[in-house]
C-alpha cells in the first residue's frame, strides 16, 4: 500500500535471524542503521585523511562539526565534561546524519522508531546515573535538593525534581522521534495530495500546485527540523551530563 | 498514484460488499500496526542500534576524533610558532631601525663638526690675510702721509725764500733803498 502515509515507516525483514525466541532480523532499519555508521564514519575519516594545515571544504566541514559540539559541551558542562566529547559527538552526528539520511526519498528514517530515540535517550540517562554515583556517590542525590528551598516546600520540590528528572528519557526520545515522524507524515500526505488532485485532470493539476509548493516548503523545514532535532538532543545531553559532573545546583 | 486508491474508496461508497471489506481491512491492518508501537521489531531494532552505534562511538573515539584533535592542534601549534617567529622577525627589524638611526645621528653630528671645522678654518685664514691687506695699506698710508709732510714742509720754506725775494724787490723797485736780506727776512717772519 504505497498510498499510507505510515507505509514509509514499515520494517522489513532482509536477513531473518532469531535467537532465543526473539526476533533479531537484520532488517531495513538495521541497514539504514549501518548506512548511517558509515557513511558518517566515511566522511569523517575521508575528509581528514590528507590532515591538511589549510582545510579543504570536507575538511572544514568536519572540523566545524567538531568545534560545535566541543563548544556546545564546554559551555554546558564545562572543561570536566571534554571526557564525555566522544560520546555526545557520536550521539549528535549519529542523529544528525540518521535524520539527514531519512530525507531521500524512499529511505528509511530509523530515528522515526521510538525505539530508536529511547534507546538513545536511556543511554544518555543511564550514563548520567552511573556516572553521577560512581563520582559522588550518595552526593549525587543533592541533584534533587535545590538550595535555598524553604524546609516545609522541601519534600515537595524533590518530589517534583525526582518527577522532572523521570521524564527526561522521555521526553528527549519523545521529541526527537514525534519530529521525525510528524514531518515525515505531513510530507507525504502533502505529496500524496499532489499526485490525487493531479489524477482530476487540468483543474487538478492546477490545484496540484498549493500542495507541491507545501511540499518544497515542508522539505526545506524539514531539512532544518532534522539539524535542530540533533542539535536539542546533543545539547540536552550536555545538560544532563553537567548534572553529573556537578549535581549541586 | 500515492493517495488515489485510498480516494477512490472513501469518494465512492462502496458499490460492491466486497471493496468495503478490503478496504476496512487495510485500514484495521494500518491501525493494528502501527511500525513504531509494534514491540515485535524492539529486540531487533536495540541490538542493531547497539552494535551500529557501539561501533560508531568506538571508531570516533579511537581514530576519527583524535585525529581531527591532532589536526586541529598542529594547526595552532604552527600559528602559534609562525606568530613567535613574526615577533622575533618584528623585534629583530626593530633594532634594525634603531642601529640605523643611531648610525644616522652620528653620522649627521659628524658632518655638522667637519662643517664647524671648516667654517673656522676658512674664517681664520680669511681673518689673517684681511689683517696683513690692512696693515700693509697702513704701512703705505703712513709713508705717504709722511711724504707729504716732508713735500709740505719743504714747500713751505720755498715760500718763505720767495717771499723774502719778492719783498726785496718790491722794496728795491718802490723804495730805492736797499734793505738786506735779514731785514727783510724779519719783516716777512713778522708779517707771517
Amino acid at each position: 500500500m504505497a498510498s499510507d502515509p505510515i507505509h514509509q515507516f514499515n520494517i522489513s525483514k532482509l536477513v531473518p535471524i532469531e535467537i532465543g525466541g526473539l526476533d533479531f532480523s537484520f532488517t531495513n532499519s538495521s541497514a539504514f542503521m549501518v548506512a548511517t555508521v558509515v557513511a558518517a564514519g566515511a566522511f569523517l575519516f575521508v575528509s581528514t585523511a590528507s590532515r591538511g594545515l589549510v582545510p579543504s571544504r570536507m575538511q572544514s566541514i568536519a572540523e566545524m562539526t567538531y568545534e560545535f559540539v566541543a563548544n556546545m559541551l564546554r559551555d554546558a558542562a564545562g572543561s570536566q565534561g571534554m571526557k564525555f566529547f566522544p560520546f555526545v559527538f557520536s550521539l549528535f552526528v549519529f542523529v544528525l546524519v540518521a535524520n539527514l539520511l531519512g530525507m531521500f526519498p524512499y529511505f528509511f528514517t530509523i530515528t522515526s522508531h521510538i525505539i530508536v530515540t529511547f534507546a538513545l535517550a536511556i543511554l544518555v540517562i543511564g550514563t548520567v546515573i552511573v556516572y553521577g554515583f560512581w563520582k559522588h556517590g550518595l552526593g549525587f542525590l543533592n541533584l534533587f535538593v535545590p538550595s535555598g528551598v524553604p524546609g516545609v516546600l522541601l519534600p515537595l520540590v524533590i518530589a517534583i525534581e525526582i518527577i522532572s528528572f523521570l521524564s527526561r528519557p522521555i521526553s528527549l526520545s519523545v521529541r526527537l522521534f514525534a519530529n521525525m515522524l510528524a514531518g515525515h507524515i505531513t510530507l507525504k500526505v502533502f505529496a500524496g495530495f499532489v499526485t490525487s488532485l493531479s489524477a482530476f485532470g487540468v483543474v487538478g493539476i492546477g490545484g496540484a500546485i498549493l500542495p507541491l509548493g507545501m511540499t518544497v516548503a515542508l522539505t526545506g523545514l524539514e531539512f532544518l527540523v532534522a539539524f535542530l532535532q540533533a542539535y536539542v538532543f546533543a545539547v540536552l545531553t550536555c545538560m544532563y551530563l553537567n548534572d553529573a559532573i556537578h549535581p549541586g545546583h | 498514484m500515492f493517495v488515489a486508491p485510498a480516494f477512490a474508496a472513501s469518494d465512492q461508497p462502496a458499490e460492491n460488499g466486497e471493496t468495503h471489506s478490503a478496504t476496512e481491512a487495510g485500514h484495521g491492518a494500518a491501525e493494528a500496526g502501527f511500525p513504531p508501537f509494534e514491540t515485535a521489531t524492539y529486540p531487533s531494532q536495540i541490538l542493531w542500534l547497539a552494535i551500529t552505534f557501539g561501533l560508531f562511538y568506538l571508531f570516533l573515539k579511537r581514530v576519527a576524533l583524535p585525529r581531527l584533535a591532532g589536526i586541529m592542534e598542529v594547526r595552532r601549534d604552527r600559528i602559534a610558532q609562525d606568530l613567535d617567529q613574526a615577533a622575533r622577525l618584528k623585534q629583530e627589524s626593530d633594532e634594525a631601525i634603531a642601529a640605523y638611526e643611531q648610525a644616522l645621528a652620528e653620522a649627521r653630528q659628524k658632518a655638522n663638526e667637519i662643517g664647524q671645522k671648516a667654517r673656522d678654518a676658512a674664517k681664520a685664514q680669511a681673518d689673517e690675510t684681511r689683517r696683513a691687506v690692512e696693515a700693509q695699506l697702513e704701512e703705505k698710508l703712513t709713508g705717504a702721509e709722511t711724504r707729504i709732510a716732508e713735500i709740505k714742509a719743504s714747500a713751505l720754506a720755498d715760500v718763505g725764500t720767495i717771499a723774502q725775494d719778492t719783498a726785496g724787490s718790491i722794496v728795491q723797485t718802490l723804495g730805492g733803498g736797499s734793505v738786506t736780506k735779514a731785514e727783510v727776512a724779519a719783516a716777512v717772519k713778522a708779517a707771517r
